[in-house]
């Protein structure tokens, strides 16, 4: 007995002991076969990304420091394509034309789209239809976009000149004019702006209502109310928008291809709506310089992840997340 | 550790940039060797991918009914669609190649300085295809460094159209808006011009600015290119004063700006077109709209004659389509015969005689057919019927043209070159350069295109 005691009290002492082990084993063993579940459900995705996305990205990093014109061998050239996009004035053009579109499009984008939100917001019953039709333009293929841009902005008798005409102003040549196509192309993306309405319509429900009866209860104003509750309380999404169309903005391309280079105008351009991609593109797939073409991508996206960096940053001090502590 | 794990990294990398380049695709080193057996009495078979044609009408189903007859066993497959370059060249830097190719004349060179298609001198001998048939202007624009890369096919050429009314009423005549006399010319713009409330409402001259600066070039006397292709010569003084003087047709109308939201507000294809609605009084214009004007607005009163250089003589800017053997192909020798027999006097024969029989059931005359092959051509306009005039002027002003083509030699750097000359154009039509600026900065980068791609061409012969 007093043989097996000591035993015995080992061996509960060892349960004791080796209890949190298995139950750690166990629980290692669980979250492995969890995360092996994990993986095999997101595998198509895995799959996906590493074919159409990972790869292609360092491929097109090796692209950008070789002289490639699709047909024959790569051949390497180091950081000369880079030094060469320095020095390529169109780089310049095309880079400032994209800055100008993207600051003027993005807030101007924003605040119609806030103020369509705004406006369904008190449509009551109406909003639904209302929403539908701020959306479909939304699923315009955006080369028809382009070509709408050309017959509505069209300077001698586009709709929006004959409009502008009602009321006395005598309207620009918005398709022809260096000095008014970009904000031509400004105003005909606010086109789309339906999927930002329905995000911002969808954040403005969302405001709990027994805040803006606290504020009416303290004597708080339309502007106060707006400013102290509205728009904190909506931030996220407004950032979401702002992260999102910054991005399509430095990356806008298809409505000025369209309507400046493309089957519009075969000929005829303006340097006034040489954006960066349009430029990108016509190095890439006109003149076959693939090497410069992926130097110009990879600059286009440092260039992007600088300003939603800073976005990020800045973001840190005007969106308001209700979870936060 | 972590030497091991740098080690480790370091073979990474290395293992990544070697299968990187081992990735890479390409043919590696231009056009592949042409082994194929060419004999026109040989007898073929195997498959035939065709790209880049998809004619649908009678011209170009009588001439395929023709060319497969003549390929006896070979199976014909007809890629849909226009060419789209980028899936052609994947192809072909894939090994997977379409036996023949479909293509703009001046596609060619820059097709063939890449490696991407065969010069066919054994495909033209083997075939026996008689190259003194075609046209030279057009087989200039198929030749590059003095090898034969692709067998012409349509040309298009360009004849002045006037509105025969509106001229009446300035007091000008067709000779005034030819081309021959700028200086006339330009006052005829002027006679012709009508605004309304300050806006344009008659367009008096089109000067067709950017796309036609080589044809005001070359009516002067002069040429964008020299003629082996290798030196541009865009800031020559008759390219200077050709664009400032097509410059000055517009801005006497108010500015291109204005002109050119005009002309986009027009019914191009339509019985409304600018000639019908009496808004437009003259411009040059490929051959075809004759015939879109006549379908469109059969009682329009119009005026033709051809482009005239400045000593009057007839001119026009040759342009068109080509058959080409992509590198790599699988069954050049059937790709060769459907060339020749797709362009050869007896397919263009079948093809008028189609055409004409359409006509005929429509009631409409047949204004004929312009090919790159001279012998076609002659023997297709002995088959023209009339249509009254003033159409028969106008197709007798598409022949006269295309006995007087003109065309830019092929070279290795097209799309550059015509996008330096387009944006220059472009740059100073919208008032951002003078005409000497922007031809000096076009001249500037078109001849460092130029050199590259002759130089990458001559490295990839060395090789």
């Amino acid at each position: 007995m007093t043989a097996t005691a000591p035993m015995t009290g080992g061996g509960v002492k060892e349960r004791h002991s080796a209890a949190p082990e298995v139950r750690e084993r166990n629980r290692r063993r669980a979250s492995r076969r969890n995360v092996g579940s994990a993986l095999l459900f997101l595998s198509p995705w895995i799959l996906g990304f590493l074919v159409f996305t990972a790869w292609p990205m360092i491929y097109s990093a090796y692209l950008s420091l070789t002289d490639y014109d699709v047909i024959n061998d790569p051949n390497f050239v180091g950081f000369e394509n880079y030094a060469q996009l320095a020095a390529d004035p169109k780089v310049l053009l095309a880079l400032g034309n994209t800055a100008f579109f993207t600051l003027v499009q993005v807030p101007l984008y924003i605040i119609v789209s806030l103020a369509l939100a705004l406006l369904l917001d008190r449509a009551g019953r109406a909003s639904g239809f209302f929403r539908t039709v701020f959306f479909l333009p939304k699923m315009t293929p955006p080369v028809a976009v382009g070509v709408l841009f050309l017959l509505l902005f069209n300077g001698q008798n586009g709709l929006v000149n004959t409009v502008l005409g009602w009321f006395g102003i005598d309207g620009p040549a918005w398709t022809t004019d260096p000095a008014w196509v970009k904000p031509g192309l400004i105003f005909m993306s606010l086109w789309t702006v339906g999927s930002s309405v329905i995000i911002l319509l969808a954040a403005l429900r969302n405001v709990p209502e027994t805040l803006y009866e606290s504020a009416k209860l303290d004597g708080a104003g339309f502007w106060r109310t707006s400013f102290s509750i509205t728009l904190p309380m909506i931030s996220p999404a407004l950032f979401f928008i702002i992260i999102v169309n910054t991005i399509a903005g430095l990356q806008t391309f298809d409505e000025a291809y369209t309507a400046f280079f493309g089957a519009g105008n075969t000929t005829y351009s303006n340097d006034a709506a040489l954006f960066y991609v349009i430029y990108l593109f016509q190095q890439a797939f006109e003149f076959l310089n693939m090497g410069y073409a992926s130097a110009m991508a990879w600059c286009l996206f440092l260039v992007i992840m600088i300003v939603t960096a800073i976005q990020l940053i800045v973001s840190r001090r005007f969106v308001y997340y209700e979870g936060d502590r | 550790m972590h030497r091991s794990r740098r080690i480790s990294w370091t073979a990474g990398v290395a293992i990544a940039v070697v299968a990187m380049g081992g990735c890479a695709v390409g043919t590696g080193g231009g056009a592949q060797e042409d082994t194929a057996e060419y004999d026109s009495g040989a007898t073929l078979d195997g498959e035939l991918s065709v790209m880049g044609f998809s004619g649908v009408d009678e011209v170009a189903t009588s001439r395929v009914d023709f060319a497969e007859a003549e390929l006896g066993d070979v199976e014909v497959e007809l890629i849909e669609g226009d060419l789209d370059i980028q899936q052609f060249l994947s192809a072909v830097a894939s090994g997977e190649p379409p036996e023949l190719l479909y293509a703009d004349r001046d596609q060619i060179g820059s097709l063939a300085a890449r490696g991407a298609i065969i010069p066919l001198e054994r495909c033209i001998e083997g075939e026996g295809i008689d190259m003194g048939q075609f046209r030279e202007s057009a087989v200039d624009q198929v030749t590059l460094d003095g090898q034969v890369y692709g067998i012409p096919e349509f040309n298009q050429v360009q004849v002045t159209m006037a509105n025969a009314d509106l001229l009446a009423a300035a007091g000008v005549s067709i000779e005034d808006v030819n081309g021959s006399d700028r200086a006339a010319m330009t006052e005829a713009n002027r006679a012709l011009t009508k605004s309304d409330g300050g806006s344009l409402s008659v367009i008096g001259v089109d000067s067709k600015l950017p796309e036609f600066l080589p044809l005001w070039v070359a009516a002067a006397g002069g040429s964008l290119l020299s003629e082996d292709g290798r030196t541009a010569s865009l800031d020559s003084q008759e390219a200077v004063d050709a664009l400032t003087w097509g410059v000055g047709i517009y801005e006497d109308q108010g500015g291109f700006s204005a002109v050119k939201a005009f002309r986009d507000s027009a019914d191009f294809f339509g019985e409304g077109n600018q000639f019908a609605t009496n808004v437009l009084g003259a411009m040059p214009m490929e051959q075809w709209y004759i015939n879109v004007l006549n379908e469109a607005s059969p009682d329009a009163p119009m005026a033709f004659d051809t482009v005239r250089t400045t000593s009057g003589e007839p001119i026009a800017f040759a342009g068109g389509s080509a058959w080409a053997i992509p590198s790599g192909t699988e069954n050049a020798a059937a790709a060769c015969r459907w060339a020749r027999a797709m362009t050869s006097v007896d397919a263009w024969r079948a093809a008028a005689d189609a055409r004409l029989a359409v006509r005929e059931d429509e009631g409409k005359p047949f204004t004929g057919i312009l090919t790159g092959n001279s012998v076609a051509d002659e023997e297709i306009r002995g088959m023209v019927t009339s249509g009254g005039e003033p159409w028969d002027a106008g197709v007798e002003a598409m022949y006269e043209a295309n006995d007087h083509t003109v065309s830019l030699p092929a070279n290795p750097a097209d799309a550059e070159f015509e996008q330096a000359m387009q944006d220059a154009v472009n740059s100073v039509l919208n008032g951002e350069a003078t005409a000497e600026e922007a031809l000096a900065e076009a001249q500037e980068t078109a001849q460092k295109a130029l050199d590259e791609g002759w130089k990458t061409l001559e490295e990839r012969g060395a090789e």
